[in-house]
């Protein structure tokens, strides 16, 4: 009888940290708020448009940091450009197997169409006065393409990150094929109940705000039941979360981050206004632990 | 590619004088923890504790003794990286710096690595860390540098028990079978090798000959490819972002039916 629930408990940790779970996090915010918006700008009305330009104007920034903030946790950041190009030959370096490669790939295209939605978003605000950049989102064929395409990438930047982990040797990591899912469906819900915070100041009338709460409670009851999956495929490795990991995991995202947004967006009326602001905030703040409790747990085994 | 060298270890031999560490760390001018301070660990006569950027060997001791101390053995074992055939951290590194060379192993190229560190957790056997000096991931080359000059690496040069034994696998895989045999027949009928047939990640090319159970001696049972889960993963992903789309599409598209559709909603 083998002592040890998984052979993934004799590799070393890789020591990442903080630098990474906010990574994680910001990446999650840039992937997802992209995604949305090019939900709505396709599938949405036109007076939806405010709302699908916040997620526009979200996704840049955070992907600007997740960049940074990549770069500052290597151990040489001044070789972060190694990830690119063979430092030796110059040449192209690409391994399809690599999800650390192809994710750095597909982080360097998406900063670009995040780039582009940026722009259009500026330009539809009247603050960019170059009305052609406009073009770039729907509903044009050139708008409706690049986003397309952008928002398969910002799904990419949203997922590979446990896809990443699970292409590992650590526990827990490894030991799941469903933690790349969880991030795609906890990044679609931080980014929804961000897009809900920022929309409270500037798109408060927009009507696609009753639908992007809704949205969240579902996006947020599909990750509860993935949470539930991920749990349960660990096997005799959730033993590792038998610590004060799982406690965190369970009051920090089971209850605060999930089933309590849950209850607010389900009894709108509880705390008046104020309920649908609490509700996003505590998405928002469950979706960072998450990353978190993923992250540090599987290092301390 | 010149025939595939690696190193055999009969733990059987092993005195745990530690001047493969010695002879490691002299040759590739590695740094002392802590500035040279000693600190003991606490555990057996193992100071070194595992192998990280600046110990690229280390001397396991495992003491088996029953409560009273009145019987039982030693168990000691030079560990040090596999140089497996398929390896788990060359598969995984992004920037290429992890290279195959022409004597089979694995090396990492300090100058091209940049320290991201996804191999350490890749390996499965826990070899690889980040050398503070540098910043890059470090580990055993298989002195490199002195089987191109037609050594042999420094440890199994300074081994003084032939504990660790340096050839062309093909040649210790069969000098390893005949030592188990002979251990065998002796009476050890718990000798066996770890490692040195292709089932394990393709064969390791240090491989070892180990008298209790792998994980005894901190060595994974079942060390596995990080890719294995590779495809169930990025497919797992997709279906999430195939339903979150949908639910995005469902809620945005056609609001008119919204309101009928409320009572229905989770």
């Amino acid at each position: 009888m083998n002592a040890f629930p998984s052979s993934t408990f004799f590799s070393a940790p890789p020591e990442w940290g903080w630098y990474i779970v906010f990574y994680f996090f910001f990446g999650g915010l840039a992937g997802g708020s992209y995604f949305l918006a090019v939900l709505i700008d396709l599938f949405g009305r036109p007076e939806d448009r405010p709302l699908a330009r916040l997620g526009y104007y979200l996704s840049f920034p955070c992907i600007l940091v997740s960049g940074l903030l990549l770069t500052l946790d290597l151990g040489r950041p001044e070789r972060f450009w190694h990830m690119l190009i063979q430092s030796n030959t110059y040449q192209p370096i690409f391994k399809p197997w690599s999800p650390m490669s192809v994710g750095s790939w597909a982080l360097l295209i998406f900063a670009v169409f995040s780039f582009l939605g940026f722009l259009s978003a500026l330009a539809e605000d009247g603050r960019l006065k170059q009305p052609a950049a406009r073009g770039l989102r729907p509903p044009g064929m050139l708008g409706s393409l690049v986003t397309g395409i952008g928002g398969l990438f910002g799904f990419y930047v949203a997922g590979y990150t446990g896809v990443l982990l699970a292409v590992t040797n650590r526990p827990i990591w490894s030991d799941t094929p469903l933690l790349g899912m969880l991030f795609v469906i906890s990044a679609a819900s931080i980014s929804a109940a961000s897009m809900i915070l920022l929309a409270q100041k500037s798109a408060r009338n927009s009507p696609g705000l009753a639908t992007l709460h809704r949205l969240d409670s579902w996006v947020v009851a599909l990750e509860l039941i993935v949470l539930i999956a991920v749990m349960i495929s660990l096997g005799p490795v959730f033993r590792a979360w038998v610590n004060v990991w799982g406690l965190v995991l369970f009051f920090g995202v089971i209850v605060l981050g999930l089933l309590l947004p849950l209850a607010l967006y389900w009894r709108r009326q509880w705390f008046g206004d104020f309920t649908m602001t609490a509700a996003a905030a505590a998405v928002i703040a469950g979706g960072f632990i998450l990353r978190l409790v993923v992250v540090f747990s599987a290092q301390g085994v | 590619m010149a025939e595939a060298m690696g190193f055999y270890t009969d733990t059987t031999v092993c005195i745990g004088c530690k001047a493969c560490e010695v002879a490691c760390k002299e040759w590739n001018q590695l740094p002392s923890r802590n500035g040279g301070v000693n600190t003991l660990s606490g555990d057996s006569y193992d100071n070194t504790r595992r192998l990280d950027g600046i110990h690229w060997r280390h001397v396991k001791f495992i003491e088996q003794f029953t409560e009273d101390r009145k019987d039982g053995r030693w168990l000691l074992m030079s560990d040090v990286c596999k140089h497996c055939v398929n390896a788990p951290c060359l598969e995984v590194c992004p920037t290429g710096a992890i290279v195959r060379t022409e004597f089979d192993s694995v090396v990492i190229q300090s100058d091209a690595c940049n320290g991201c560190r996804d191999c350490i957790s890749a390996c499965p056997f826990g070899v690889i860390e980040v050398n503070p000096a540098s910043g890059t991931a470090q580990k055993c080359t298989l002195c490199y540098d002195r089987l191109q000059g037609g050594l042999e690496p420094a440890c199994s040069k300074a081994c003084p028990t032939q504990s660790i034994q340096f050839g062309a696998i093909k040649d210790l895989q069969g000098r390893a079978q005949k030592r188990v045999d002979q251990l065998q027949q002796m009476g050890e009928k718990r000798a066996y090798l770890y490692g040195a047939d292709e089932k394990m990640l393709g064969g390791l090319n240090s491989f070892y000959l180990l008298v209790d159970k792998p994980e005894v001696y901190g060595l994974p049972p079942d060390p596995k490819m990080p890719t294995r889960n590779l495809k169930s993963a990025t497919w797992f992903s997709a279906f999430g972002a195939i339903l979150v789309g949908l639910m995005g599409i469902i809620n945005f598209r056609n609001r008119g039916a919204r309101e009928d559709a409320r009572e229905e909603q989770p």
